[in-house]
């Protein structure tokens, strides 16, 4: 897509006309690469299409996994199922960010004294980024509750949410902490020269800079919470996994399966895109002028 | 040459593709063991392969080891081998969740068992066997339970249940029940009962023989509240052993099912493994 344009000058004669003639070449090349695009993408298509249900088992793969009758009597229920997935995934992504912005501001501490801080949110972010969420989870919904609360303490959205937050906060902190950390030193030596204490150089120069280099990445944490969120199904809600799982076995066929993996995908696609957009404003942001 | 390559792993994917696609016969139509006047062939020729639940449960599979023929489906099975004439190695183990067994496709199995209970949804896609137990749902709870004390379904209206995701027993809670709380789902059982120790639901509703072996030797301070029998409006279900579709071997395993069940095998494994449900109190529906 990018198409470098040399420079803007047009100077007469034989340049000019070399460079139409590059041009002209380009042009073809890029018609020439697009066309080969397309034929071989068609050609694999076209095979996928014709072989797959030419194999023994199609008739059930297709009967098990692209039921219409089934998918529209579960899709409705997916769709109610859903919405728990987004209300958990609603309340803990700020409970993610605040909790993952303290513990990167607890391993970014300077002062001696503080080092206990450092030393925690080290520790902290070692163990859980290095335990799957699915075991944290599985710990804490089945552990916590059998310590003997009351309900509604003893919930399992809520040590499900817990568990979640546990987790991705110690992602969150990293990106925060790599955010700070790119942040060029001579921007606190520069603002601690204006006379702001340590503490208001962190809050008006460091952290601003830093929060608005980390988007990209951070939104790609929360992509990936979306759908972590369906493993609190595990611990027991009844939400969007669950609900297929329950229908996949009423019905003895996989297409509620597909009918989640598209709810799945109707949100995380535009997530997904949507990440995109911030990456490539960033980088016209930070690359001075845009190469187009 | 860099488009040469690409193409070459374009002709490449087709063939493998077409591969895929022609290979069909390896796994099927060995030579037959003619017995029960059908065709008794099994996946592996001279060897009858079973599945179960992976673990296996008491009561139906004791200490989840299936081969040594104890527990009642783990009898069941071993007598039901015996019948079309496999014994000691013969008889090969396999263990499957119970996504596995009802997918599409060949199976790695001859039959498999873990109280898969028979429902034309399910028959869709796989072959059960005659059923070779009828049990009833039942509803396990704490002493001090809000469901304690429970006479007809009314009463269990606004207790908080639990039960395993995907079982015939989850279907009660919603068809049949209608709770006011939404029920908690699970995995597995032990996933049902760490919640219900943990008070996040106040019973579990299983079928009858788990709930009363989980009474007995799982949890502490739990009972039977109560079962909910056909005959009062409930829900009784037959267990039947799970078959790829359309295997020509469930003719063959019906007709050794019926022997035992003639003979008094059935009823005898039943007395010999599941407790006597005679006491238990029953709940009326509607």
């Amino acid at each position: 897509m990018n198409e470098t344009v040399p420079g803007s000058s047009n100077r007469p004669g034989t340049v000019a006309s070399s460079r139409l003639a590059r041009r002209r070449f380009e042009r073809q090349q890029k018609r020439r690469s697009t066309l080969i695009a397309l034929t071989s993408t068609l050609v694999v298509i076209g095979l996928l299409v014709t072989l797959i249900p030419q194999t023994p088992g199609w008739y059930k793969v297709k009967r098990s996994f692209f039921n219409g009758e089934v998918f529209s009597e579960t899709f409705p229920r997916l769709l109610d199922a859903f919405v728990k997935d987004v209300q958990i995934f609603l309340w803990c992504a700020p409970c993610i960010l605040v909790w993952g912005m303290m513990l990167a501001l607890c391993r970014s501490v300077r002062t001696p004294a503080l080092f206990p801080l450092r030393l925690f949110a080290a520790a902290y972010t070692d163990i859980f980024r290095g335990v799957p969420v699915i075991l944290t989870i599985l710990l804490i919904g089945f552990g916590v509750p059998g310590l003997g609360m009351d309900r509604p303490w003893n919930s399992p959205y809520l040590w499900g949410s817990v568990a979640l937050v546990l987790t991705y906060s110690s992602y969150v902190a990293e990106v925060f902490r790599a955010g700070i950390e790119s942040v060029h030193e001579s921007q606190r030596a520069g603002a601690r020269s204006l006379g702001l204490s340590s503490g208001q150089t962190l809050r008006f120069v460091v952290i601003p800079q830093a929060v608005r280099r980390v988007v990209p990445p951070l939104m790609n944490d929360l992509v990936s919470l979306q759908k972590d969120v369906a493993l609190v199904s595990l611990i027991g809600p009844i939400e969007i996994l669950r609900q297929a799982g329950i229908d996949k076995s009423k019905f003895a066929n996989f297409t509620p399966y597909l009918g989640a993996a598209i709810i799945f995908l109707a949100i995380t696609i535009p997530e997904t895109r949507f990440v995109d957009h911030l990456m490539a404003r960033e980088r016209r942001r930070t690359s001075g002028t845009a190469i187009r | 040459m860099k488009r040469r390559y690409s193409v070459a792993v374009l002709a490449a994917t087709a063939l493998i593709l077409a591969a895929c696609g022609g290979d069909d016969s390896s796994s099927e139509a060995t030579p037959s063991t003619e017995a029960a006047g059908g065709d008794c062939a099994t996946i592996e020729e001279g060897k009858l392969t079973i599945g179960t639940g992976n673990p296996a449960y008491s009561p139906w599979v004791e200490n989840d080891a299936p081969e040594t023929g104890e527990g009642f489906e783990a009898a069941v099975a071993m007598a039901v081998a015996k019948e079309l004439g496999y014994e000691g190695e013969n008889v090969v183990w396999v263990r499957t969740n119970f996504d596995e067994a009802i997918q599409p496709g060949a199976k790695n199995f001859d039959f498999n068992l873990q109280q898969y209970s028979i429902t034309p949804e399910r028959a869709e896609t796989i072959s059960f066997s005659d059923p070779y137990y009828a049990g009833n749902q039942a509803i396990l709870a704490l002493a001090g339970s809000a469901a304690e004390g429970a006479t007809t379904v009314a009463d269990l209206v606004d207790v908080k249940l639990g039960a395993q995701a995907a079982t015939t027993s989850l279907d009660f809670i919603t068809n049949v029940i209608k709770p006011s709380n939404e029920p908690l789902v699970y995995d597995d059982n032990a996933g049902a009962k760490a919640a219900l120790e943990a008070g996040q639901i106040d019973a579990i509703v299983v079928d009858l023989p788990t709930a009363l072996y989980i009474s007995a030797v799982e949890i502490e301070g739990s009972s039977v509240i109560g079962q909910f029998p056909a005959s009062a409006g409930g829900t009784t279900d037959e267990f039947g052993m799970v078959f790829e579709k359309d295997n020509p071997l469930v003719a063959c395993v019906n007709a050794a099912l019926a022997t035992l069940s003639e003979n008094g095998s059935l009823a005898e494994f039943e007395k010999a493994w599941l407790s006597d449900n005679a006491g238990v109190p029953i709940i009326s529906v509607g």
